[in-house]
């Protein structure tokens, strides 16, 4: 039995200490948002936020979380109250069959937390990691860029500041 | 009084004496400038050899930005001393070599001289390509003096008083610069001797891979016995190999050729742009290389094969463990390793698309854990357009205590070696250089986060 905290709360967890925490988001607790792609850490579906780093949930077994803050994109924004991340992708258009996405938006959140004037040769090599079979990636990169400005004009959500600690 | 002027005479002549052998030892006659030559005016066949002699060299390794116009240099360059910056060989005319004639160029490979007659540091490693020969030497400049010329000032060197002195080198040369060392072993064969030539010379390959004194000069007494390149060490490449599978000339082929080996692994870090380098050079040069270096290695003592041929066993069959550290699966080293590693190093697919079994590996072997802990934290890019191996980077998700507990795991586990002392300290100071180079410091070099030269199509 662990504590896990994810996007602020508390929750006990029973699984095996090897069991990656893509499994337990997805199966224990019902956050869907990080995808099960390749199960190898080479896709970057399943990515989200630990302790305001980008992490491969897929390759992260619960062992490396005690302490750790975990936030998932269900813990930036609702449908009815977007995070910037979100309101970008939306606004640009930039999901196609969407499956990469959620994994994009998590690693893109985290650059912007660490450098809110990211370059398009800085976003483009923070991405690389992740794969979009799609090809969206121009609307991708003008998403992030959206959501550098909207960042830099709104206050950061209670949520946000939580995933940047 | 008149025993103080003999005393003050010979004083003078002392120093007068001193700074004429200075200046006989230091001073170096410029050599005209000329006007560049036509780029037509040189061979074809001359300018293709040449790239390929570069590529043996790794010329561009240094003398290129990652990013930025081939070989326009400005690439620091740390040492124990300061930061010497690579310079611009293109043949531009104020900022290169346009200038630079023939004979020019062949004094800086075999003597460490400028044009302008300034001594060179031994950062350029003089101390091989002295062994160059005049027609490659020949080769070598057609391909430079073909390139694009690029306006690229030098940046000027970070080097404490008094080694900014360049009379300075003058005096290590003296010490440790010898020339003609290389001489043919008629007892060995032409590809061995070949070898020789090139690994010696324009390969240099114990700039990396010998250790140095602490005037940054190879010891000569201790010949490959592993060396280091900027943050990563780079392996003993004779009897004191770590590799848990023996090297022979066929694998170090096909190594240095694919950039991996199934009993080895895959190029990472520095090395990988050597590989990717002699992916394009003539086959029978490769070759050349690994019979020299094997005869390096030496046979393995019969222990040694030994060890070699259970690690290969244990390896096949997938066989868990052999270090009592394998059953103990509480331990957090352990766990981590079965979600975090296991998953492709024990998939069954074989390298280099699956993760090598991590019996075989020499990161884990070695002495230094410090390419473990590059690898691990900044894990394995793929080259960009092709097919390569991959590893993620788990710089994110594991804190240095945890990354402590799994190199302690796969030690034991994996090498029959005594554990690593000072993990702590050497995962810190790699979680230091990984950061730094995540920065956008433009001209950085782009130290862990390794390219695999990976070319060959499975």
């Amino acid at each position: 039995m662990m504590t896990l905290k994810v996007n602020g709360q508390d929750h006990q967890i029973d699984s095996e200490p090897d069991t990656p925490l893509l499994y337990v988001l997805r199966d224990e607790l019902q956050l869907n948002a990080a995808k099960f792609g390749c199960g190898l850490g080479q896709c970057g579906a399943c990515t989200v936020i630990v302790d305001g780093k980008a992490v491969l949930s897929c390759v992260t077994p619960l062992v490396l979380l005690e302490g750790k803050h975990v936030t998932t994109l269900e813990g930036l924004g609702t449908v009815s109250e977007p995070a910037p991340i979100q309101r970008a992708f939306m606004e640009e258009q930039s999901a196609q069959c969407g499956y990469c996405i959620a994994g994009m938006m998590m690693r893109a959140q985290a650059l912007l937390q660490r450098n809110p004037k990211a370059s398009d040769e800085q976003i483009r090599a923070e991405l690389a990691p992740h794969l979009c079979r799609c090809g969206t990636h121009m609307r991708i990169l003008r998403a992030i860029h959206r959501a550098a400005r909207l960042m830099d004009t709104a206050e950061l959500s209670p949520a946000e500041q939580r995933s940047a600690q | 009084m008149a025993r103080s002027a003999i005393i003050g005479g010979a004083f003078a002549a002392l120093i007068v004496g001193g700074a004429g052998a200075v200046f006989l030892i230091a001073w170096r006659p410029a050599i005209a400038a000329i006007e560049p030559p036509a780029p037509q005016s040189f061979a074809p066949d001359l300018v293709k050899r040449g790239r390929e002699l570069a590529a043996i060299g790794n010329c561009n390794d240094c003398h290129t930005v990652s990013g930025s116009k081939s070989f326009a240099g400005g690439l620091p360059v740390p040492t124990p001393f300061g930061t010497v910056f690579s310079s611009n060989i293109t043949p531009d005319t104020e900022t290169g070599i346009g200038r630079w004639s023939e004979a020019a160029f062949r004094r800086a490979m075999l003597a460490g001289v400028d044009r302008e007659g300034r001594h060179l540091y031994p950062t350029f490693p003089y101390d091989h390509f002295t062994n160059v020969s005049d027609d490659d030497n020949h080769a070598l400049y057609a391909f430079l003096m073909t390139r694009q010329p690029v306006r690229a000032p030098a940046q000027d060197n970070r080097l404490l008083f008094p080694l900014n002195q360049r009379v300075m080198i003058a005096g290590w040369k003296l010490l440790f610069f010898h020339r003609g060392t290389l001489q043919p072993n008629p007892a060995k064969s032409a590809e061995w001797n070949r070898g020789a030539y090139l690994v010696e010379g324009l390969a240099h390959c114990g700039a990396c891979h010998t250790p140095r004194n602490p005037l940054g000069a190879e010891r000569a007494n201790a010949s490959f016995a592993g060396g280091n390149v900027d943050n990563w060490k780079a392996y003993a490449l004779n009897a004191q190999s770590s590799s848990p599978v023996p090297w022979d000339a066929e694998a170090l082929y096909a190594y240095l050729r694919d950039g991996w080996h199934p009993d080895h692994g895959t190029a990472r870090g520095p090395m990988a742009e050597v590989v990717r380098n002699l992916s394009q050079v003539t086959p029978g040069d490769v070759q050349a290389i690994a019979t020299y270096m094997a005869d390096k290695f030496g046979p393995p003592a019969p222990e040694r094969s030994r060890k070699g041929e259970e690690a290969l066993a244990q390896a096949k069959s997938g066989a868990a463990a052999s270090g009592p550290e394998a059953l103990r699966m509480d331990s957090p080293g352990a766990a981590i390793y079965a979600s975090a590693c296991a998953t492709c190093h024990e998939s069954g697919r074989p390298p280099p698309y699956g993760g090598i079994n991590l019996g075989l590996s020499t990161a884990i072997s070695d002495p230094d854990p410090r390419n473990l802990a590059n690898i691990v934290l900044s894990g394995v890019r793929p080259v960009e357009g092709e097919r390569s191996p991959i590893m993620p980077a788990f710089a994110g998700s594991m804190n240095d205590a945890q990354i402590v507990s799994l190199f302690n795991y796969l030690r034991s586990r994996f090498s029959n070696q005594p554990a690593w002392t000072g993990v702590e300290k050497t995962v810190r100071e790699a979680r230091g250089t990984e950061t730094a180079s995540l920065q956008p410091s433009a001209g950085a070099r782009q130290a862990p986060p390794a390219d695999p030269a990976q070319r060959a199509k499975p």
